[in-house]
C-alpha cells in the first residue's frame, strides 16, 4: 500500500517533468531552434564527462539540503520558506569558524560543519518557537528571518572578515576549512564536487531513517497529519513543531556549508541564496520524501549545469532551462490536477464496456411497475 | 392511484459498488413515507437522485404521473421537491427572513422588499404552526428553531414534496415531538413527506408507510400500522436484532473518577462548565445525558486533559490529576473514545497499524530505544483487529481513511479497550453507525463494566443512555441538573431534565 502510493507520487512527478520538458521543446521550436539538438546539449552539458557529472552533483548538493529542509518541515505540517536565511547563516557560521581557527583539517572541518548546522538550527528555532507558543505563522516569521540573515552577513563580513580586494566579499577560507578535498577533485578531473555531496547523501539516509523507523518520526508525522489526534494521544504538538523547524533549519544550514565552504570558498554580501527557495521546488517535485528530494535535486542540478553548454553549442538561450524548471515547478504545484485527471482516466477505463447498456431499456420499465402499490 | 413521486426500478452504480439496485419508491399524496436503512444502504444516494444531484443509470422518475428528468437541484425545486438537510445550510448572522428568501429575494424596484417577505413568512408560519419569528437572527435561535427555518425555506419555495434527512438527530425529545406535530400539520395541508431515518420509534410514531432498503437493494414497502418494530429492524439488518442490551445487576465498587466543583471555559471563552461534580465508580456505567453543546465536551476535555480547568479538581483513583499531562493520565489507566473519530480518534493518513499504537508508540514492545518495532506493532494490530472485528480490504496496512465508519469506530474502541483501562470515557461511541455495529459496541462497553471498570458514557442518543447506564447524570447549560437511577426513570423525565427542569418540579 505504502509503496504503491509512493509510486503514484513518483509517476505524478515524472508527468510534471515530462510536461516541463515538452514546454521547453515548444519554446525552442517557437524561437526557431531544434529542440532535439537543444536537449541533447542540455543533458550532455550536465552529464557528458566525469568532470561535468561532478559539477552537476556539486550544483545539486545545496539543493538536496534545502529540499530536505522543506520536506522535513512539511511532514510536520509546516512550510519552511526560510531555507535561504538558514542556509546563509549556516554559511556565515561555517565561514566565521573557518576563518577564525587555524586548526588541522580533521579537527577544523567537523567544527565548521557543526557550526553551520547549529546556525541553521537557530534560524529554524525562532519561527518554530513563535509558531508553537504564540501561533505566529511560520511563513511570515521565516521570511523576516531571511532578511535578518541577509543583513547580518552584510554587517559581519565587511566588518570583520573583509577580503583583500573587495569590500563586498570575505577572505578566502583555507583549504583546511573547506569541504573540497584534493583526491575528490582529482577523481572528477578538477570539478567542483566536494565532501558536501556525501554529507548530503548521509543526511538523506538519516532523515529517511528518522521519518520511517523512529518514534520521533512517528510523532512528527502524526502532528503534521492531525494535530488534534496527536494531542488526544498525549503527543506534545508544540515540542514537535519546534523540533521539526530546528531539524529543518539544521539541514538548510548544512546546505550553507556545502555552498559557501565547499562549492565556493568565500562569502559575498547582498545575496540571498536562490537555492534556499529552489529547495521548495525540489521538495515539491520530490513529493516531500527524502529520496524523492535527492533525485529531484540531481535533476535540477543537471539542468542548471547543462544550460551553459546548451547555450554555447546552439542558439538556445540558457533561460530556456530556467523556463523548463519553472514549468516543472508549475506542474508539480498543480499535481492535484494531474492526479484528478489520472483518476478520471482510470475511472473511464473501468467504466468502459459497461456504459451505455441501460438508459433506453429503462424507458419501457414504467409499464411493468406502474400498477403496483 | 395518485402518486406524487414515483421512483421506479432505480439503479445507480459507482465504480466498484452498486449503490442502488432496482429500487422502487412510490410516495402518495399526503403521506409520510419513511425510508429506512442502515448507513451505507443507499438511502442518501436514492434521495440525491430524486434531488437531482446524481443521475440514475437505469429507471424512471415520475412526478405527478409525468416522467421527468431531474438534471440538477434547480429542476427538483421547480418540480416542488425540497430537502431539509441533516446539517443546516443557514447564514448565521442573517435574520430568519433573510435566510429564507436568500436566492429568491422579492424586490421593490432595486431594493429588497423585506416587509413583503416577512409577511409571507408570518402567514406560512401560522398556517403550519411553525412559530418562527421572521426577524430573529439565526445565531440567537435554538437548533430546533433553525430546523423550522429550513422547513420554511422549502414552503416559501412552494415545495409539495419534502424530504427530511435524519431530522431528529439534533433535537431534544420535546423538540422531536414538536417536529412530529409540524410534520402532521404539513401532510394535513396536502404536502407529502419522505422521512429518511434509522430510528424505528419515530417511524412507528409518525409514518404511514415505510420502504426498507438494505445494501442497495429494496427489501420491501410495508404499512407501518400493521408492522412491528422488530419486523422492520429485521428487514433493515437482515437478521434478528436484540434491542435490549443484556446487562445484569451489579454492585458498583470504589470511586474511580471524582470530579469536584469543576469549571472550565468553552471555545468562546465563556464558562461552559460550571461547578460540576460527579463520581464514577468501578463496575458502573454512568451516562451523561444532555442536548449537544451543553458542556459535555468541556467536561470530557477537562477530564482527559485536553482543556484547562479554571477551578475545581479531577481525581483518578484518589490521585489529583487536574494538572497532569494527557500522557500521564493515559498511563494512569484512562481510555477515551472521542466523539469525533476523524478529528481526534484517528490519524486518517496513517495506516491501521500506526493508529493502533497512537498512545503507546514509544513503549515496549512497540518501540525500543526510539526505534519502532514493526513486527510487534503488526502482531498487536492483527490481534486487536481480530478481536474487535475490524474489517479492511487490505489488512492492517490499509490507511485508516480507507475504512468504513463502522470499522474506524471499532478500531478506536478496540485500541482503547485493549489498553485495559480503569476508566473508560466513551463519547458518542456509536454515532452514525448501523444497528449491527451499535449492538456490537454496546456489548463491549457493558463487558468493560462487568469487568469492574468505571465507564463514563456521554451520548446525545437518549435510547443509548437509557439502555446502557446504571446511573444517569443530566447536564444543561454547563451545570449538573441531577443524577437519577437508570431503572427508576424514563425518557420523559430525562427529556425534561435536559430542557433544564429540575427533578420533582413538574407535576
Amino acid at each position: 500500500m505504502k509503496r504503491k502510493e509512493l509510486g503514484n507520487e513518483y509517476t505524478t512527478a515524472l508527468i510534471a517533468v515530462g510536461l516541463g520538458l515538452l514546454a521547453g521543446a515548444l519554446l525552442m521550436l517557437v524561437t526557431g531552434n531544434n529542440p532535439i539538438l537543444g536537449f541533447i546539449y542540455l543533458f550532455s552539458g550536465g552529464l557528458m564527462n566525469i568532470e561535468r557529472i561532478g559539477n552537476t552533483l556539486a550544483t545539486a548538493t545545496p539543493l538536496i539540503f534545502t529540499g530536505l529542509s522543506v520536506a522535513f518541515a512539511f511532514k510536520t505540517g509546516l512550510f519552511n520558506i526560510g531555507g535561504a536565511g538558514q542556509m546563509l547563516i549556516g554559511g556565515l557560521c561555517a565561514t566565521v569558524v573557518g576563518l577564525t581557527f587555524a586548526w588541522p583539517k580533521p579537527l577544523l572541518l567537523p567544527v565548521v560543519i557543526l557550526a553551520a548546522a547549529l546556525g541553521g538550527a537557530l534560524w529554524g528555532l525562532v519561527p518554530g518557537l513563535l509558531k508553537a507558543k504564540f501561533n505566529v505563522h511560520e511563513v511570515v516569521c521565516a521570511i523576516m528571518m531571511n532578511w535578518i540573515a541577509y543583513w547580518s552577513v552584510y554587517y559581519i563580513i565587511p566588518g570583520y572578515f573583509k577580503g583583500p580586494y573587495l569590500e563586498t566579499e570575505s577572505r578566502r577560507i583555507s583549504a583546511a576549512a573547506s569541504l573540497k578535498v584534493e583526491w575528490l577533485t582529482k577523481l572528477f578531473n578538477g570539478s567542483y564536487i566536494n565532501l558536501g555531496f556525501f554529507l548530503a547523501l548521509a543526511v538523506v539516509i538519516i532523515i529517511a531513517y528518522i521519518l520511517d523507523r523512529t518514534t520521533l518520526g512517528y510523532e512528527l508525522k502524526a502532528v503534521g497529519f492531525n494535530r488534534y489526534a496527536s494531542e488526544y494521544a498525549g503527543i506534545k504538538a508544540e515540542r514537535n513543531i519546534i523540533l521539526s523547524m530546528v531539524i529543518a533549519g539544521a539541514c538548510a544550514g548544512l546546505g550553507g556549508a556545502s555552498f559557501y565552504v565547499g562549492y565556493a570558498s568565500n562569502m559575498q554580501i547582498g545575496v540571498l541564496p536562490s537555492q534556499g527557495f529552489d529547495g521548495m521546488a525540489v521538495s515539491l517535485l520530490g513529493a516531500n520524501s527524502p529520496w524523492g528530494v535527492f533525485l529531484a535535486a540531481i535533476f535540477f542540478g543537471i539542468l542548471h549545469s547543462g544550460k551553459g553548454f546548451m547555450n554555447a553549442m546552439t542558439h538556445v538561450p540558457p533561460e530556456i532551462a530556467d523556463t523548463i524548471i519553472a514549468t516543472i515547478i508549475y506542474f508539480s504545484a498543480t499535481s492535484v490536477l494531474i492526479e484528478k485527471y489520472r483518476a478520471r482516466i482510470r475511472k473511464r477505463r473501468l467504466e468502459k464496456g459497461r456504459t451505455d447498456l441501460p438508459l433506453d431499456t429503462g424507458a419501457g420499465l414504467d409499464e411493468t411497475v406502474g400498477g403496483e402499490g | 392511484m395518485d402518486y406524487v413521486v414515483e421512483m421506479l426500478k432505480i439503479r445507480k452504480e459507482f465504480p466498484g459498488v452498486v449503490a442502488n439496485d432496482d429500487i422502487t419508491l412510490q410516495l402518495k399524496q399526503g403521506e409520510i413515507h419513511a425510508l429506512l436503512g442502515e448507513n451505507g444502504a443507499g438511502k442518501s444516494t436514492l434521495m440525491s437522485i430524486l434531488f437531482g444531484l446524481y443521475q440514475p443509470d437505469q429507471g424512471v422518475i415520475k412526478v405527478r404521473g409525468q416522467e421527468v428528468n431531474i438534471a440538477d437541484p434547480n429542476v427538483a425545486n421547480t418540480l416542488g421537491i425540497g430537502m431539509v438537510h441533516q446539517h443546516f445550510k443557514l447564514v448565521h448572522n442573517f435574520t430568519v427572513t433573510e435566510n429564507i428568501m436568500l436566492g429568491m429575494e422579492m424586490t421593490k424596484g432595486i431594493v429588497i422588499d423585506h416587509r413583503a417577505a416577512a409577511k409571507k413568512i408570518q402567514q406560512l408560519s401560522e398556517k403550519y404552526g411553525l412559530n418562527v419569528d421572521p426577524n430573529a437572527k439565526i445565531e440567537d435561535i435554538s437548533v430546533g428553531m433553525q430546523q423550522r427555518v429550513e422547513i420554511m425555506k422549502m414552503l416559501y419555495r412552494d415545495a409539495e414534496v419534502l424530504i427530511f434527512d435524519e431530522p431528529t438527530s439534533v433535537l431534544t425529545p420535546q423538540e422531536v415531538n414538536d417536529l412530529m406535530e409540524i410534520m402532521r400539520n404539513l401532510v394535513q395541508e396536502g404536502k407529502s413527506i419522505i422521512l429518511i431515518t434509522h430510528k424505528l420509534k419515530e417511524i412507528k410514531a409518525i409514518a404511514h408507510r415505510c420502504t426498507v432498503i438494505r445494501r442497495g437493494r429494496m427489501i420491501g414497502t410495508v404499512e407501518v400500522g400493521s408492522t412491528s418494530e422488530e419486523k422492520m429492524a429485521q428487514m433493515m439488518v437482515g437478521r434478528e436484532i436484540s434491542f435490549e442490551v443484556e446487562k445484569e445487576d451489579r454492585e458498583a465498587g470504589a470511586v474511580v473518577l471524582k470530579v469536584d466543583n469543576l469549571s472550565a471555559l468553552n471555545n468562546r471563552k465563556v464558562m461552559g462548565l460550571k461547578d460540576f461534580s460527579l463520581e464514577v465508580r468501578s463496575g458502573e456505567i454512568l451516562g451523561l445525558a444532555g442536548v449537544d453543546g451543553n458542556g459535555q465536551n468541556e467536561l470530557v476535555e477537562v477530564i482527559t486533559g485536553l482543556r484547562k480547568a479554571e477551578s475545581g479538581q479531577v481525581m483518578l483513583k484518589g490521585t489529583d490529576i487536574t494538572n497532569l499531562s494527557i500522557r500521564e493520565r493515559i498511563r494512569m489507566g484512562m481510555a477515551y473514545i472521542p466523539a469525533d473519530r476523524h478529528k481526534h480518534g484517528l490519524i486518517l493518513d496513517y495506516s491501521i497499524e500506526e493508529n493502533m499504537i497512537l498512545k503507546n508508540y514509544n513503549q515496549e514492545p512497540y518501540a525500543e530505544k526510539g526505534l519502532l518495532n514493526q513486527e510487534a506493532i503488526q502482531e498487536h494490530t492483527g490481534r486487536v483487529m481480530a478481536e474487535f472485528d475490524v474489517r479492511s480490504g487490505q489488512g492492517s496496512i490499509a490507511l485508516a481513511r480507507s475504512l468504513s465508519g463502522g470499522n474506524q469506530q471499532k478500531a478506536i474502541v478496540g485500541r482503547e479497550i485493549d489498553s485495559d483501562p480503569d476508566l473508560l470515557i466513551a463519547v458518542q461511541p456509536t454515532r452514525g453507525l448501523d444497528v449491527g455495529a451499535i449492538e456490537y459496541i454496546h456489548k463491549r462497553i457493558v463487558e468493560q463494566r462487568d469487568k469492574g471498570k468505571a465507564v463514563l458514557l456521554v451520548s446525545l442518543e437518549l435510547d443509548e443512555i437509557l439502555s446502557l447506564s446504571d446511573r444517569i447524570a443530566v447536564i444543561t447549560n454547563g451545570e449538573l441538573i441531577g443524577i437519577v437511577e437508570a431503572k427508576e426513570t424514563n425518557e420523559q423525565e430525562i427529556g425534561l431534565m435536559m430542557a433544564g427542569v429540575q427533578r420533582g418540579e413538574t407535576a
